[in-house]
C-alpha cells in the first residue's frame, strides 16, 4: 500500500465565508444562553414537568454522534481494516469537535452555568451524570492521545493499544450516555436496561453519517479523491447500524408493549402522541431509519455518492426526531402516581404537558453544532487531517483491483 | 422569657417544649391540654410528642430521628388548600396562573377511580423518601438527605441540571424560571436552581411544625400530622402501627416518609 | 545602555507614581482625617445594630466569608442554626434604613454589604437567593431566641385563637 500522504485543507473564500458563517451561528447559540440564563428558563419552553428541552435533544445528538463518529478510526485500528486507516485522523478530530459541541449546548442551558467549576469539584459518584462528567473529559483526553500517536510517527507502535482504549471509552461513554434515561425509575418511558445499546447504535449510526456527510463535503470542496469503493462499504455499513438501531428500537417497545404498566407510554407514542407519534413513525422510523436503508441496499437507483449522502443526511434527521421523541416525548407523559386511577391537580398530574421549543433553545442547539462544525474545519485546517487523495487505487489497491476486475 | 414562666418550661430546658424527653413531655402535654379547654377542638396535642430528644442550637441532626408526616385522606376536605396556602405563605412561594413554570412546592391531587368514578383529593408534596431518586442521580450532590430524613436541596452546589426533576417519580421538585427578590429570610431560593419541600426544616429545627400542618390543624380538616418516624412512642408511629397507611408508588421501593390514611 | 529613558528616571518615575498610589491610603489611615478626604474613596459602611460585630472588625473584614461558609455547610446539612455567623443574623444586624423607612435591598448601593463589595468589584452570589434584607413587618420587632421558638410560636397561635 502507498504511503498515505496527509495535507491540511487549503485556504479559499468559500472557507472563510463557511467560518464566517459558522461563527454567526456560534454568535447566536452564546447570545441565547445569555438570555436564558439573564431571564431564566420562563424564556424557554421547558417547564416543571418537561424540564429537559430543545437544548439536550441537541446535546444529546451531539454526544451520541461523537462517540460515533470514533467508527471508523477503530475499525480502522481495532478491527485492523487498512482502508479505513487514511481517515482515522478525520474520525478523532470530529469525535473530539462533536462532543465540546454537544458538552458546550448542555453546559450553557444549566440553570447555574456559572457554577461550572462546581460541577467539576464536586461529585455524587452515585449519579450516572457525574460518571458522565468524567467519561467525557476522559474521551476528549483519550482521542486527543490516540490523534497524537497516529499523527507523530515515532508513537506509532502505540496505536492499536490506544486505539482499543479508546473503542472501549466510547463503548462506556454511550452507555453512560443511554443510561442517564435507562436508569430513571420514575418515568414511563425511560427506566429500560435496553436503552444502553439503544444508545450505542444510535451513536454508530448517526456518527457515521456524519462522518460521511462531512466527508463527502471536505472532499468535494477541496478536490481531493474519494473512492466509491470505500464509499459504497461505508454506505453498506451504515445501513446496517441504521437496521439496528430499528431492531433496539423495536425491542424497546415490544418490550414495553408486552407489560400492561407500560401500555399507556406506549398508546402515547405509539398511536396517540400527536407530534410524537408523527415523529415516530414518520421521520424515525421511516424517514431516518427505512428509507436510508433502502438507499443504501439498492446500488441501482443512482451514483452511490448521492445515495450515501441522501441516506446520511435522513439518518440525521431521523435521529434528531428519535432523541426528540426519547427526551421530550418521555417527559411529556405523564408520571403515574396512583397506577390506574385518573389523576388531576394544578401541577398537570395526570395530563400530557405540552411543550413548544423556543426560538432561543433551537439557536443554542444549533449554536453547538456551529461550535463542532468550526472545530473540525479549523482543525482541517491548521493540522494534517485529511489525506491529500481517498481514491481507491490508494487507500484500497487490493480491493480496487478486484472489483476492478469483476467490473 | 416570660412565655416560657408562662408555661412553666424549666429554665434548662434547651429547646423549647416539645423538644423535651418523655416525661416533660407528659408534662406539657398536661400543659398544652389544659390550654386547649379554651381552643376549638381538634387543635391541641399535633405539635407535641413527635422529638425523639432535645437538640441545642449547635448540635448536627441525629439519625435517631426520621421525620414523616401520616395524612388521613378522609379528614382533607376536597376543595381545602389550607396547607397549600400556609406553605406558600411560609416559604414566599406564589402560583402567578402559569401551573407549568410556578414552583409548587405541595399542591393538592384529585385522584379518579376511572371504574366508579369516586373521588379524592389529598395534598401531595416532596414524599422526603429513605431512597430518595433524587439524591441517586445528582451529579454534584446538591440533593440530599439530612440525617433525619428531610431531603433538601443544597442551592449552593446546585447547578440547575434538573436530572433529579427527570428521577422524581412525584413531581414534587420545582425549577425556578425566574428571577427572585425578597425571598422569606429563613427560605432562600433563586433562580436557576431546583427546589422543593422542606419539610419546613427551619421550623423543625426550632422544634415546630411544618406550617402545613399548622394549618391543616388550624383552618382545615386536621388530615396532617407531623412526627418521628423512629420513635415507636410518637404518634404519628402509633397510628401508623394501628391503621393501614399507605405510600405513594411504594412499589417502586422509594419508601416515602409521607404516609397517608384512608387512601 | 543608551535610550530614551535613563533608569534612574525610570525609577523616580515609578516611585513618584507609588507614592501618588498610596496618597490616600496614607491619608484615611490617619482617622482624623479619614472622615472627610475618604469620603468618596473607601467605603465606609453603616454600623450595624448593638454594640459589637459578632467578632472583630479586622477578623470580619478579612474573614466573614469562611465563616458564612462554613456556617452555611452546618446549617444546610446538620441543622445546626448557631446564631454568630448566621447570614439571617447578619442580614437582620447590619440592615440599612432606606428613604421608605424599609431596610434597603441589594439593589441600593447603601446596602452594607454593597458598600464595600463595590469598591473591592467582588461580585455578591449570596442575594441570588438568599433575602438581602430582613422581612418588613417581623425581623425589626421579634428577637426571635433560639429554643423559645416553639413557645413563642405556641403562645402566638394561643393568643391568636383567643381573639
Amino acid at each position: 500500500m502507498a504511503r498515505i500522504r496527509y495535507r491540511e485543507i487549503g485556504s479559499s473564500t468559500g472557507f472563510s465565508a463557511l467560518l464566517a458563517v459558522l461563527a454567526l451561528f456560534i454568535l447566536g447559540g452564546l447570545a441565547s444562553a445569555w438570555y436564558m440564563e439573564h431571564h431564566g428558563h420562563i424564556v424557554t419552553g421547558m417547564n416543571n414537568l418537561v424540564v429537559w428541552g430543545m437544548p439536550h435533544v441537541f446535546a444529546v445528538f451531539l454526544i451520541v454522534t461523537a462517540s460515533g463518529v470514533l467508527n471508523v478510526a477503530s475499525i480502522g485500528t481495532v478491527f485492523g481494516r487498512t482502508p479505513y486507516k487514511p481517515m482515522a485522523r478525520l474520525s478523532g478530530l470530529l469525535a473530539i469537535a462533536f462532543l465540546v459541541g454537544g458538552l458546550a449546548v448542555l453546559v450553557l442551558d444549566l440553570g447555574r452555568p456559572d457554577r461550572l467549576i462546581v460541577a467539576m469539584t464536586t461529585y455524587n459518584f452515585k449519579s450516572i451524570f457525574a460518571w458522565n462528567i468524567f467519561l467525557y473529559v476522559g474521551f476528549l483526553i483519550v482521542v486527543a492521545a490516540y490523534l497524537f500517536v497516529q499523527m507523530e510517527r515515532t508513537m506509532s507502535g502505540y496505536t492499536r493499544a490506544v486505539g482499543w482504549f479508546a473503542f472501549v471509552w466510547r463503548l462506556v461513554l454511550t452507555t453512560g450516555t443511554g443510561s442517564i434515561f435507562g436508569w430513571l425509575v420514575a418515568r414511563q418511558a425511560y427506566d429500560a436496561a435496553v436503552m444502553a445499546p439503544l444508545f450505542i447504535a444510535m451513536s454508530f449510526s448517526f456518527g457515521l453519517a456524519a462522518f460521511l456527510l462531512i466527508i463527502l463535503a471536505v472532499c468535494r470542496v477541496e478536490g481531493r479523491d474519494l473512492g466509491d469503493g470505500i464509499l459504497t462499504r461505508l454506505g453498506r455499513l451504515l445501513g446496517v447500524f441504521a437496521a439496528a438501531v430499528l431492531y433496539f428500537t423495536s425491542v424497546q417497545h415490544l418490550t414495553n408493549l408486552y407489560a400492561a404498566e407500560h401500555a399507556g407510554v406506549e398508546r402515547f407514542i405509539l398511536f396517540e402522541g400527536g407530534i410524537y407519534t408523527l415523529l415516530f413513525w414518520g421521520v424515525q422510523v421511516i424517514l431516518g431509519g427505512l428509507v436510508p436503508i433502502a438507499l443504501l441496499y439498492a446500488p441501482e437507483l443512482s451514483a452511490v455518492r448521492l445515495r450515501v449522502a441522501l441516506a446520511s443526511a435522513l439518518v440525521i434527521i431521523g435521529g434528531l426526531a428519535q432523541i426528540y421523541v426519547i427526551i421530550i416525548g418521555g417527559q411529556a407523559y405523564p408520571l403515574v402516581l396512583f397506577p390506574g386511577m385518573d389523576v388531576q391537580s394544578s401541577a398537570n398530574d395526570g395530563a400530557v404537558t405540552s411543550y413548544a421549543p423556543s426560538l432561543p433553545e433551537v439557536a443554542l442547539g444549533l449554536g453547538g453544532v456551529a461550535l463542532a462544525l468550526a472545530i473540525a474545519v479549523i482543525g482541517l485546517k491548521i493540522l494534517r487531517f485529511l489525506p491529500v487523495s481517498l481514491a481507491d487505487e490508494i487507500v484500497d489497491p487490493a480491493h480496487a483491483q478486484t472489483s476492478g476486475a469483476g467490473a | 422569657m416570660t412565655r416560657r414562666m408562662e408555661f412553666h418550661v424549666p429554665q434548662h430546658e434547651k429547646r423549647g417544649f416539645e423538644a423535651a424527653g418523655v416525661d416533660r413531655r407528659d408534662l406539657l402535654r398536661g400543659l398544652v391540654a389544659g390550654a386547649g379547654l379554651t381552643l376549638a377542638s381538634g387543635v391541641t396535642l399535633y405539635a407535641v410528642g413527635g422529638v425523639a430528644e432535645a437538640r441545642a442550637p449547635g448540635d448536627p441532626v441525629s439519625p435517631e430521628v426520621r421525620w414523616g408526616m401520616l395524612i388521613d385522606v378522609n379528614k382533607c376536605p376536597d376543595g381545602c388548600k389550607a396547607c397549600v396556602t400556609a406553605c406558600s405563605k411560609e416559604n414566599g412561594w406564589a402560583e402567578t396562573g402559569s401551573s407549568l413554570t410556578d414552583a409548587q412546592w405541595i399542591r393538592k391531587v384529585e385522584v379518579t377511580d376511572p371504574r366508579t368514578k369516586t373521588s379524592r383529593a389529598l395534598p401531595v408534596m416532596c414524599q422526603h423518601c429513605a431512597e430518595p431518586p433524587c439524591v441517586d442521580v445528582c451529579p454534584t450532590g446538591a440533593s440530599f438527605k439530612r440525617d433525619d430524613g428531610i431531603v433538601l436541596v443544597d442551592k449552593h452546589t446546585c447547578i440547575g441540571c434538573r436530572y433529579c426533576m427527570m428521577a422524581c417519580p412525584y413531581n414534587a421538585r420545582s425549577f425556578i424560571h425566574e428571577p427572585l427578590s425578597d425571598q422569606k429570610p429563613h427560605a432562600p431560593r433563586g433562580k436557576g436552581t431546583v427546589e422543593s419541600c422542606t419539610l419546613c426544616v427551619h421550623r423543625v429545627d426550632e422544634g415546630r411544625s411544618p406550617a402545613c400542618v399548622e394549618a391543616c390543624h388550624a383552618d382545615g380538616g386536621g388530615a396532617m400530622l407531623f412526627g418521628d418516624l423512629n420513635d415507636p412512642d410518637s404518634e404519628i408511629s402509633k397510628r401508623i402501627a394501628e391503621y393501614a397507611t399507605q405510600q405513594i408508588r411504594g412499589d417502586l421501593g422509594t419508601d416515602p416518609g409521607v404516609h397517608y390514611q384512608n387512601l | 545602555m543608551p535610550g530614551p529613558f535613563s533608569r534612574a528616571g525610570v525609577l523616580a518615575a515609578l516611585i513618584a507614581l507609588l507614592l501618588a498610589c498610596a496618597w490616600p491610603g496614607a491619608a484615611h489611615a490617619d482617622p482624623a482625617q479619614s472622615a472627610q478626604t475618604a469620603r468618596a474613596l473607601v467605603p465606609s459602611p453603616q454600623k450595624g445594630k448593638g454594640d459589637a460585630c459578632v467578632a472583630d472588625t479586622d477578623f470580619m473584614r478579612r474573614y466573614h466569608m469562611t465563616v458564612l461558609n462554613h456556617q452555611r455547610d452546618d446549617t444546610v446539612h446538620n441543622g445546626i442554626r448557631t446564631k454568630q455567623f448566621s447570614l439571617k443574623e447578619c442580614i437582620a444586624c447590619h440592615a440599612v434604613q432606606g428613604e421608605d423607612a424599609r431596610p434597603v435591598s441589594i439593589e441600593s448601593p447603601k446596602h452594607f454589604c454593597r458598600t464595600c463589595h463595590d469598591y473591592a468589584a467582588v461580585k455578591i452570589d449570596c442575594f441570588e437567593c438568599h433575602a438581602s434584607r430582613p422581612e418588613s413587618n417581623k425581623a425589626a420587632q421579634l428577637p426571635t431566641g433560639h429554643g423559645d421558638g416553639a413557645v413563642s410560636a405556641l403562645s402566638r397561635y394561643l393568643k391568636g385563637k383567643g381573639q
